[in-house]
């Protein structure tokens, strides 16, 4: 997804030149295509995410697009209160970018995971939170945040589901996509887990359940009409995200979803759970261990709907 | 604008004392302490206009220590940026005028309050002005006790290895931090070798007085490709004799007996 956002960023430079790419020393050799043709919008402020938050937010009062590059929390939780005091409370047009979402560093450890941004992320005045599922989502977003205003956190997995677009589909900010239609239950995924949710919802297709597969890939403002009627028209909401049960995107579709007066036939965050990921391995092998892997996924689902396990095992 | 910056200074501080004793709040001990270099900065060393407050060419100002609201707030003021008896309404509810800076009042740029957040925002306003070849300065004005965040210096080795001539921090060196005095809580000396080994020029004044202020903000920046830095040697509430130097009045609600006393000094004062 990183190659994706620069990509885009890269092709579009030209047409905004406003734009400045700041980067807190990391994205070594990626970023080598953009700094060599547009050096003036670029900056290495070194390893100083603070600064660079407050840069990003004088820069845009002065009129430029800003984006903040970094890895797992440390463009967001290490200078919160940067992007909440001088970012979000100035309406300032700076754009967060994570790369590393979720449990993509893997081996490199809890560190390097980032596990609650969404929840917190999204509690700011004024933050758009976009959280894309594969290649052409990120790109997508990518273009979005280059005419969009204000601060929004633009939160790149290491993993990408498989390219979900239709022929002639256009990305729209704030509106969830359905990416496979079903009724049995709808799981809600964002990130590039969505990819896990796909490989049980084949998986469990070819045993006569059929999941509504949706890609959250706009945190907030949530898409609270198309969940709703997914409550509706499903038998229940399962939500799947590679972070924090607590507040992310589960916590984000029960709040508006009890708020609305609506309740899905049952309702299952998939998460960590008040634990950090402190377990080594790959981005893969911990879904596996946290129950958050395609199997752990039909499990769910197969408890839910009162189905046999042995037929999803 | 040209204007008796003394005359302006007292002004300042009157508004100050009414603001916070009608209020039931704000640092007046902080706000006293800066109040020349305010006056200064707005009885002409800053090149903005009540009239064109979003001017593009004007000079920035940040007040990073916000928490000397009250003291910008008055200066804009007395300035026609907006009416002085606006003033009245600091701390009360529904106000505009919160106690640490706010930028929803015409002529303040940005909201501070959080200590160590100023210096970085300046310097990207520095880096965009020297990216668009601006020939407007911005101006930062720093408390002593924020100098503890590591974040005002991440913004100190930016701003120099850009070489940020377009930017001048002034620290309102006073020696008294929240609850104690610097040097029982972080020493910051040798302060100017600090800010001379992160390769800004310095320069030191003392920052009660206008003609020294005046000479040494005039010349801006003090040495050619490098941000300045001015330490400015102040006494925690300036001008009120009981309240100089002491701890008290960074927080304390000048009220009754004692705010008639520290009217009829500031009275007195030329």
């Amino acid at each position: 997804m990183r190659d994706a956002f620069l990509g885009m960023l890269t092709e579009l430079a030209p047409q905004y030149p406003e734009v400045l790419l700041l980067s807190g020393d990391l994205g070594f050799a990626v970023l080598n295509e953009f700094i060599a043709r547009f050096s003036r919008q670029f900056l290495n402020v070194g390893v100083a995410e603070q600064n660079m938050s407050g840069l990003a937010a004088g820069l845009a009062m002065e009129g430029h697009t800003v984006f903040t590059y970094s890895i797992g929390n440390f463009p967001t939780l290490r200078c919160l209160e940067q992007i909440r005091n001088d970012i979000c409370y100035h309406s300032a047009n700076v754009k967060i970018v994570c790369v590393g979402g979720g449990m993509s560093y893997g081996a490199v450890g809890f560190s390097h995971h980032a596990t609650e941004d969404l929840a917190i992320l999204r509690s700011l005045p004024g933050m758009m939170v976009l959280s894309p599922c594969d290649l052409w989502e990120a790109a997508e977003a990518t273009r979005y945040l280059l005419s969009h205003r204000g601060p929004a956190y633009l939160r790149l997995d290491k993993s990408t589901a498989p390219v979900t677009m239709r022929h002639g589909e256009t990305f729209r900010p704030g509106i969830i996509r359905t990416v496979r239609e079903g009724s049995n239950v709808t799981l809600a995924a964002t990130g590039g887990i969505l990819g896990e949710a796909l490989l049980a919802a084949d998986a469990l297709a070819m045993r006569g359940i059929f999941c509504r597969v949706l890609s959250v890939h706009t945190i907030k403002p949530l898409d609270v009409d198309t969940l709703a009627t997914a409550a509706s028209e499903t038998g229940g909401i399962i939500s799947i995200e590679e972070h924090a049960v607590d507040g992310g995107l589960g916590g984000a579709i029960a709040e508006s979803l009890m708020e609305g007066g609506v309740s899905p036939g049952f309702f299952v965050r998939m998460g960590l759970r008040n634990t950090f990921s402190s377990v080594i391995g790959s981005q893969q092998y911990l879904r596996t261990v946290y129950s958050l892997d395609a199997a752990s996924i039909m499990q769910t689902v197969s408890s839910k709907l009162g189905v046999a396990a042995e037929i999803v095992s | 604008m040209s204007i008796d910056s003394k005359q302006f200074a007292r002004q300042i501080r009157r508004h100050a004392l009414q603001m916070t004793s009608l209020g039931g709040g704000a640092h007046i001990g902080a706000i006293f302490s800066c109040a020349d270099i305010l006056a200064v900065l707005y009885g002409g060393v800053l090149n903005v206009d009540p009239a064109e407050p979003e001017s593009p060419i004007r000079d920035r100002f940040i007040l990073s220590k916000g928490h000397a609201g009250g003291g910008l707030y008055a200066a804009l003021a007395e300035c026609g940026f907006f009416p002085v008896q606006k003033l009245l309404t600091h701390y009360q509810d529904g106000s505009d005028l919160s106690g640490h800076v706010s930028h929803k009042l015409t002529g303040v740029d940005v909201s501070t309050g959080a200590l160590g957040h100023g210096l970085s925002i300046a310097a990207g306003m520095a880096y965009a002005g020297k990216l668009k070849s601006s020939s407007h300065r911005v101006f930062c004005l720093l408390s002593d006790g924020e100098c503890d965040e590591g974040s005002t210096w991440e913004a100190g080795l930016f701003a120099a290895h850009h070489g940020l001539s377009n930017l001048v921090a002034i620290v309102d060196y006073n020696r008294i931090q929240g609850i104690a005095p610097i040097s029982d809580v972080i020493e910051l000396e040798p302060f100017a070798d600090k800010w001379t080994s992160f390769r800004w020029a310095v320069q030191e004044v003392d920052g009660h007085d206008h003609a020294a202020l005046q000479r040494v903000l005039g010349s801006v920046p003090f040495v050619a490709g490098k941000p300045s830095c001015l330490i400015a040697h102040t006494t925690k509430g300036k001008g009120v004799s009981f309240m100089e130097n002491s701890v008290l009045w960074h927080y304390r609600i000048p009220r009754g007996a004692e705010y008639d006393a520290a009217l009829v000094e500031l009275e007195g004062q030329s």
